[in-house]
């Protein structure tokens, strides 16, 4: 156990509550739009220190072996977080949109901005 | 086996990818079983990339990048066809 590991284990035990927190948040949310909030806000944040963990693993291991094996592991897993952070917020934006316009209203909604603007506030 | 705390990370993240199947089949309208259809693909490849790290393989890292880019274009089909059409 050095600091490195340390390291890792506060990345890991971050990434594991936030990604939780968003499958609880699927459950404890009224309507399409909260629930579509606290899952896509949470599992992204999570998912970049998951990441995280991982690129400070294969630095480590860089470190330790030499290996370029590691060097690829490091920059793949950030390419893949870059198409992740790039592609999630679009796509929930895509389905609160859709959502809105096929009918749906927000529960408990007290002023309807959106429905203002598009026209199909009731 | 390499490193075994990226497989302990694994297994709570599958758990909570459990959750959102489970919304998916309860989802009492066809949105609710998107969005759990959308964070079940997001958990897949933080699932995919802990993998990777944990038996040493970077070939998963590989399709964990695949994966994040095809679920998007997936959940924009879907969320197209759920507005109704072009607009």
């Amino acid at each position: 156990m050095n600091a490195v590991t340390y390291v890792i284990y506060a990345f890991l035990t971050v990434s594991v509550s936030f990604n939780l927190l968003g499958g609880f948040a699927l459950h404890r949310f009224p309507d399409v739009y909260t629930r579509l909030h606290g899952a896509t806000k949470c599992t992204t944040f999570g998912t970049i220190f998951a990441v995280l963990a991982v690129v400070v693993h294969a630095a480590y291991r860089l470190h330790l072996t030499g290996d370029p094996k590691y060097l690829g592991m490091a920059l793949h897993s950030l390419v893949a977080l870059i198409a992740l952070l790039l592609t999630n917020p679009t796509g929930a934006h895509a389905i609160a949109k859709a959502a809105y316009l096929s009918g749906y209203r927000p529960a408990k909604a007290v002023i309807d901005a959106y429905g203002e603007k598009v026209g199909g506030a009731e | 086996m390499i490193a075994p705390e990226f497989l302990y990370a694994v297994v709570v993240v599958m758990i909570a990818a459990f959750l959102s199947l489970l919304r998916v089949f309860l989802g009492p309208s066809v949105p609710d079983r998107v969005v759990g259809v959308d964070t079940l693909n997001t958990l897949i490849v933080a699932g995919m990339v802990l993998l990777g790290a944990a038996y040493d393989r970077t070939i998963y890292i590989d399709v964990a990048i695949v994966y994040a880019l095809l679920s998007y274009v997936g959940t924009l089909a879907i969320a197209r066809y759920l507005q109704g059409g072009l607009e």
